[in-house]
């Protein structure tokens, strides 16, 4: 089949990731388009649309702050009609939402701050490669600051967080999608109870599943945390834990610690203990996949993101009233579908203590990498990662993005058990549930078991008993967390 | 803008770094601007579009000289 690939940029002209995927999609799904893609002409958005095979000359010449148009279609006339449609979408006048007044607004973080000079918190989800400079200057500004964006170097991160720690202000992030401060859910979280526990996680969903079982439970959250994936990395040094350390330990309002990260860079496990070790207070730590921490007295370690939410409830156990269902176990493998990636850390490590063989596209230790794993391991794969997401929407905002692995598994002989997450909350989809639901009516009697957990409380807009009603009623086994769900897969399972 | 640095950092330390109430100011995606509103949060969105001519080297240089 040949194939036409057209390019086209429109200079200075910037709209946000978000609103550009939503018209890549509408373009992509017109007939006789093979692919289509809108992105600013940034290098790492250059790359991305190379690898893709949507980037011509022309494109190739835009810039940071020009916007690339790629369209790759059956026909050049199909192509060129798609790109028409393009045009009509971007210049069509768009609405603020909710009838919101048109109003001045600012352009820089100086303006805003004129605005608005009590602010304390900047909140940046521009794209990676701008992002440390944005921070910057919020930071010099008196702001704390909260990165969602990611693909922000290290060495700049670094940079950033030693410039926050001199100036006593938060840096959390980068690829930070989780906190909660004094109350104030920011970018994706949950709405909980207030209360006395604090979390600090280099993990978003970890956050997310750890505060929620918490309020669900009657508990409650004083503040969470986020410091960004590679906080604890030798690179780094552990600044922003640290520092959220400190501040919770001085914090009146907070009782209980929670720590949540993948293993730490050894020396900064040590520094971070050491300071967990004097402070008065109670921790939990919960470092997912390490084999062991050599704990100070006032902190008890946690295997499971359930565990670390019982611990810090002072040992009430969370699911005590569930039941597993009474299924025969069926011959096959593990597959697991997330869109968390601190859940499917989780499953894997829960998997691999069971005696199972287990590979991931972002393996925990001990776990193969998925490329390299044989038809009998368990195949536990986060959706959230970069090979899945460039230039598409995380799987939390945009669910189709598992539908059609969903759909393959569900007819693959090899498979015993599907499991996968469902993380509600701001900023996630309205329904993630009802889009498994869909995909599961049309699947055979025979199917693999699919097991589910809910990250998310009843107070989240898509109410958690709801998105529950809606698995059960499609025949997934939910349960009550992301560690009873990998707990579940292992008894269902038989080699 | 930047307060004086606290006399004792582990006191003050949590009010500054762990603001109440916490009033945002949104650089990114209008949505988690709306959101915030949505539930009663102070927020200021940033209408932002790639600094300096979209360069990221001369945006993080022009953030570094405080411009």
């Amino acid at each position: 089949m040949t194939e036409f690939v057209l390019n086209e940029v429109r200079k200075q002209f910037y709209l946000d990731s978000v609103a550009l995927m939503r018209l890549s999609r509408s373009v992509t799904e017109r007939d006789g388009v093979i692919e289509a893609a809108l992105m600013m002409g940034t290098p790492a958005n250059r790359q991305i649309l190379t690898d893709a095979g949507l980037l011509t000359e022309i494109g190739a010449a835009a810039q940071g702050n020009d916007l690339i148009i790629g369209i790759r279609a059956e026909t050049e006339a199909g192509a060129r009609e798609a790109l028409r449609e393009v045009f009509a979408l971007l210049d069509k006048p768009r609405s603020t939402g909710g009838g919101e007044s048109e109003t001045w607004k600012p352009r820089t973080v100086r303006g805003a701050l004129k605005l608005m000079p009590e602010a304390n918190m900047a909140l940046i989800s521009v794209p990676g490669e701008f992002a440390a400079a944005e921070a910057r200057k919020a930071l010099r500004r008196g702001l704390n600051t909260m990165i969602f964006s990611d693909n922000v170097p290290i060495e700049q991160e670094r940079a950033l967080k030693e410039e926050a720690r001199t100036l006593q202000r938060l840096v959390m992030g980068p690829d930070c999608g989780t906190a909660i401060i004094s109350g104030v859910p920011l970018a994706f979280a949950n709405r909980v109870r207030p209360g006395d526990i604090g979390v600090i996680g280099a993990s978003g969903t970890g956050i997310q599943e750890i505060t929620t079982l918490i309020s669900e439970a009657g508990g409650g959250i004083s503040h969470a945390i986020g410091v960004g994936g590679r906080d604890l990395s030798q690179a780094v040094g552990g600044i922003t834990t640290l520092m959220a350390i400190d501040a919770l330990d001085a914090d009146a309002g907070t009782r209980h610690i929670v720590l949540i990260s993948k293993p730490p860079h050894r020396d900064v496990a040590r520094t971070v203990l050491s300071r967990v070790g004097r402070s008065e207070k109670r921790f939990t730590v919960c470092f997912l996949g390490a084999s062991d921490a050599e704990l100070p007295a006032n902190a008890h370690f946690a295997a499971t993101l359930r565990s670390a939410a019982e611990d810090a409830l002072g040992g009430r156990a969370i699911g005590k009233d569930f039941t597993p269902p009474a299924s025969t176990p069926r011959p096959g493998v593990v597959a697991g579908l997330y869109s968390g990636g601190t859940l499917c850390a989780e499953a894997q490590v829960i998997l691999l203590r069971h005696g199972r063989r287990v590979a991931s596209n972002a393996p925990a230790p001990g776990a193969q990498k998925l490329a390299e794993a044989d038809a009998a391991c368990d195949r536990i794969v986060d959706l959230g990662a970069d090979e899945y997401t460039k230039g598409r929407p995380h799987p939390m905002i945009d669910p189709s993005a598992r539908d059609e692995m969903l759909r393959k598994t569900l007819v693959d002989p090899k498979v015993a058990v599907i499991l996968v997450d469902v993380v509600i909350g701001y900023g996630a989809h309205a329904d993630p549930a009802g889009h498994i639901a869909a995909i599961m009516a049309d699947a055979a009697p025979n199917r693999p078991a699919v097991i589910a957990s809910v990250t998310g409380t009843e107070d989240d807009t898509q109410v958690r008993s709801r998105q529950i009603a809606t698995l059960q009623k499609a025949g997934v086994l939910v349960v009550p967390s992301s560690t009873h769900a990998a707990e579940l897969a292992v008894t269902l399972c038989r080699d | 803008m930047t307060q004086e640095r606290p006399a004792s950092p582990a006191e003050n330390g949590s009010r500054e770094l762990l603001p109440a109430p916490v009033k945002v100011v949104n650089v990114g995606l209008p949505s988690f601007a709306e959101e915030l509103a949505s539930g009663g949060v102070e927020v200021i969105q940033v209408t932002w579009s790639p600094p300096a001519g979209g360069d990221p080297e001369i945006a993080d240089l022009v953030s570094k000289l405080g411009a």
